[in-house]
């Protein structure tokens, strides 16, 4: 019975327990409501991508080109509202609808010329970063402040009925969107069967190559409104920016239950781990800890929750 | 120079293990077991999947320690620390698996992790010398010393295993379901170094769920059930029925049950079917009502055949035509022409064994659980308990994994894939492979009640290596031999014998 409740809420768990740990060790500049917020936002970015990792995960694949995507979006954005003087919508979305094709690609490699998505994807990575710095011209695209500033900036007092940015909102409807398509729909459930048993999943007559394909269009499309997100944040369009941002997003996924070999996996599990990942990097933060102990911390997070969670398994 | 012989000791068994209980949290997988081996003996092993055999190797091999009892070895107290502690005592295992190290040659494998040598640098000579020794005492023209191993046939590969187990000098050798995969020829000259092997003292334990091939070759049977002995030290040629009778606990009435059937229309119909390599020309027809079964060596194609059907592999001439529709066709297109299609390896493309029972059952016809492409657990747990109540499936509920059933279980799964799709055509590949008596029964029961179903009669196609199986259950047998399908008999018309006459291509 304890054990049943451990297994269905042990992330979550883990996630109060490390929140309270930096809420006692931390200044109390921590445990504000405020910081909360914070952390909510600085969570979008790498969550929203994790959300796409996780159908590429379960699925059995990996993407690693999604750092190198939030860069290219992030430019195109720029670019679209610098150099072509579009409107802020049509920017963003122009930048999402490129980004996704990337994924478009990498899925047509993957499934006709059957190379392994590592190295499609590795491949993808460095291609794309290229193509995002050749089209900045090696440098930060500036873009008039528009709306599109706002999405992750805090809330400003006159708009506090929102309670969170618009980023956050998009994140959480996202959030809840995807976990019931994982769950709930003939895609989810092609995605978990093609990652447990590739083979069963065709002899039960799924479209195999059709579902892999739009699983790394959906990367790449969540990766291209990470992208929206950072350009949000820096308010400009930076080539170089979000680099190893696909480790966090998988970081995130596997500390959130998802197995590397395929077929299990949830969206609240990688929410959760991208929670996680933020808390200790924001308590570290404002406990004055340099950056090079936030990262020994985060990777000893990620090796002790994947033991922890092969170990449970064991049991059973 | 390793020497196998072990002294005449009648009177001392090879092994004796005394009252051995183990259990796993509230699980009791062996209650007061005792075993007595003796040596130049082949001792069987038989019982149902679940019923111990393979913790009461784990124990005998080290991997597991027993919670009571006690074992000798040739009359000393025999305590292994781990597996590689009761290798060195003379306990050789050969599992189904195999584990041989592929890329490195035969006599590489033979003296691995034994590789006499000086100061680290291997004594090529001396490795030579024992690999000859050990090929010596079976003579297969394809184990060379030099071939790499994954050149080599299963057959072969689990030869090569035994001789390994000689070179380290073993005493008693198990082996266990060692001729799933063989053809009756490597079967037979597996048996004929069985019989070498007894006359050099060694004990064999030897695990299998073919009752013939333990009265052919084991001097005594010990039965066990539910993780207790049913019968010790039975002969060797006790019948099948009483085996059978102390393996379930009861004696199974029928085993091939065949009710009158009703051959009803033409459900499909191949002409000159040629796939890639195999089959290279293949006719037959299938009217609902039929039970047709496709003998064979393993390799003549009979699997390939029913893929080619299914559309898992490629068709290369003839033409298939199934009801209404003709043409080769994708298993998408397949399932929604009413064909369905159970492959012989479960654990590789059967079943996602992370999922659970619903999730497989349903797995062919998701689109069929919501609108709108969506998929509806509740009404996936509907349909499954029906078939989970109907087929006897043991499990917790249709949401437990398929990885924590029992084989038979997981057989019945996987049929019932096709039972929840409501197919007309059953393609069945090795159905009763590698399942335990009790489940094999219930499988084909439920494959005569498919064929004689009086509103909706099926068509059965049943592809097995155990004639017995075919001969019992079907209504007409043909013989697959080197991708060609023979003529289609009338199975009171043949017998065993012109079948595997047949089947080797004997005609």
């Amino acid at each position: 019975m304890i054990s049943k409740w451990l297994n269905r809420f042990g992330l979550l768990i883990a996630l109060l327990a490390i929140y309270l740990l930096f809420v006692f060790i931390a200044p109390s500049s921590f445990s504000t409501l405020r910081n909360l917020e914070t952390i909510a936002r600085q969570t979008v970015i790498v969550g929203i991508a994790a959300i796409g990792m996780t159908f590429v995960i379960i699925s059995g694949g990996i993407d690693l080109s999604v750092g190198s995507i939030v860069a290219f979006s992030s430019v195109l954005v720029a670019y679209f509202l610098n150099n072509k003087q579009f409107a802020p919508f049509p920017s963003a979305v122009s930048a999402v609808v490129i980004g996704s094709s990337i994924g478009l690609l990498s899925g047509i490699l993957i499934t006709r010329l059957k190379v392994v998505p590592f190295i499609v994807t590795l491949g993808m990575m460095l291609l794309c970063r290229g193509v995002a710095k050749g089209l900045a011209g090696e440098q930060k695209i500036n873009a008039p402040y528009t709306w599109l500033n706002e999405i992750l900036a805090s809330l400003p007092p006159e708009r506090s009925w929102q309670i969170l940015s618009p980023g956050v909102w998009i994140f959480i409807l996202l959030v809840l969107a995807f976990a019931f398509v994982l769950r709930f729909t003939v895609f989810g459930r092609a995605t978990v069967a093609i990652g447990s048993n590739e083979q069963t999943a065709r002899l039960c007559g799924i479209a195999v190559e059709r579902t892999k394909v739009t699983i790394y269009v959906f990367s790449a499309l969540f990766a291209s409104i990470s992208g929206v997100m950072q350009f949000s944040r820096l308010t400009v369009g930076d080539p170089t920016v979000a680099v190893g941002l696909e480790l966090d997003a998988i970081a995130a996924v596997v500390i959130g239950g998802a197995s590397l070999s395929g077929g299990q996996g949830t969206i609240f599990g990688s929410l959760i781990g991208a929670l996680i990942m933020t808390i200790i990097r924001s308590g570290c933060t404002q406990m004055g800890l340099e950056n090079w102990i936030q990262e020994i911390v985060t990777g000893a997070i990620i090796i002790i929750a994947v033991a922890l969670d092969r170990l449970r398994h064991r049991k059973i | 120079m390793v020497s196998y012989k072990v002294k005449s000791m009648d009177d001392i068994p090879a092994l004796q293990m005394r009252q051995i209980t183990k259990s796993f949290g509230a699980t009791v997988a062996l209650n007061d077991v005792s075993l007595t081996v003796r040596p130049g003996t082949v001792h069987a092993l038989v019982g149902e999947n679940g019923a111990g055999k393979s913790t009461l190797m784990k124990i005998l091999s080290g991997v597991l320690k027993p919670d009571m009892g006690t074992m000798e070895l040739f009359g000393k107290s025999y305590i292994p620390k781990n597996p590689i502690a009761a290798r060195k005592l003379g306990i050789a295992m050969i599992y189904q698996e195999l584990s041989l190290a592929g890329d490195l040659t035969v006599e590489e494998n033979l003296t691995l992790g034994i590789e006499p040598n000086v100061m680290g640098i291997l004594k090529v000579k001396k490795i030579r010398q024992m690999a000859f020794e050990a090929l010596n005492i079976f003579n297969h023209p394809e184990i060379q010393p030099q071939v790499k191993v994954n050149k080599l046939s299963i057959a072969a590969c689990q030869l090569v295993e035994i001789a390994r187990a000689l070179v380290i000098g073993c005493k008693i050798l198990v082996l266990d379901e060692p001729t799933s995969s063989l053809t009756a020829g490597d079967t037979e000259k597996l048996f004929e170094l069985i019989a070498n092997l007894k006359k050099k003292g060694i004990a064999i334990i030897y695990i299998s769920h073919f009752l013939e091939e333990v009265r052919k070759i084991a001097d005594e049977v010990t039965v066990l059930r539910d993780g207790t002995i049913a019968v010790s030290n039975l002969p060797g040629n006790s019948s099948d029925e009483e085996l059978i009778k102390h393996m379930v606990g009861r004696k199974i009435e029928q085993l091939y049950p065949h009710s009158p059937r009703q051959r009803d229309k033409l459900q499909l119909e191949i002409e000159n079917l040629a796939g890639t390599k195999k089959p290279l020309n293949a006719s037959l027809k299938l009217y609902t009502g039929q039970v047709l079964g496709i003998a064979g060596l393993v390799g003549a194609g009979r699997s390939e055949f029913l893929r080619c059907i299914f559309g898992l592999e490629k068709v290369k001439a003839g033409s298939i035509k199934v009801g209404v529709y003709t043409g080769p066709a994708s298993p998408l297109r397949r399932w929604n022409q009413g064909i369905g299609f159970l492959s012989e390896n479960r654990k590789q493309e059967g079943l996602a064994f992370s999922m659970t029972i619903a999730e497989n059952i349903t797995m062919s016809k998701l689109h069929s659980f919501g609108r709108f492409g969506t998929v509806w657990p509740s009404n996936q747990n509907k349909n499954t308990n029906r078939w989970i109540g109907k087929l006897g499936i043991k499990c917790r509920s249709p949401l437990q994994r398929i990885d924590e059933l029992s084989g038979g279980n997981q057989q019945k799964v996987a049929l019932a894939r096709l039972l929840e799709h409501d197919v007309d055509v059953l393609l069945l590949d090795e159905p009763t492979r590698g399942i335990d008596v009790a489940a094999k029964a219930a499988i084909y029961k439920i494959i005569d009640e498919l064929a004689c179903d009086k509103q909706n009669p099926k068509a059965i196609l049943v592809v097995s290596s155990y004639l017995p199986e075919l001969m019992g259950i079907c209504d007409n047998v043909a013989v697959m031999c080197k991708g060609r399908l023979g003529l289609i008999h009338n199975v009171s018309e043949i017998n065993e014998h012109k079948l595997m006459q047949e089947a080797i291509g004997n005609v």
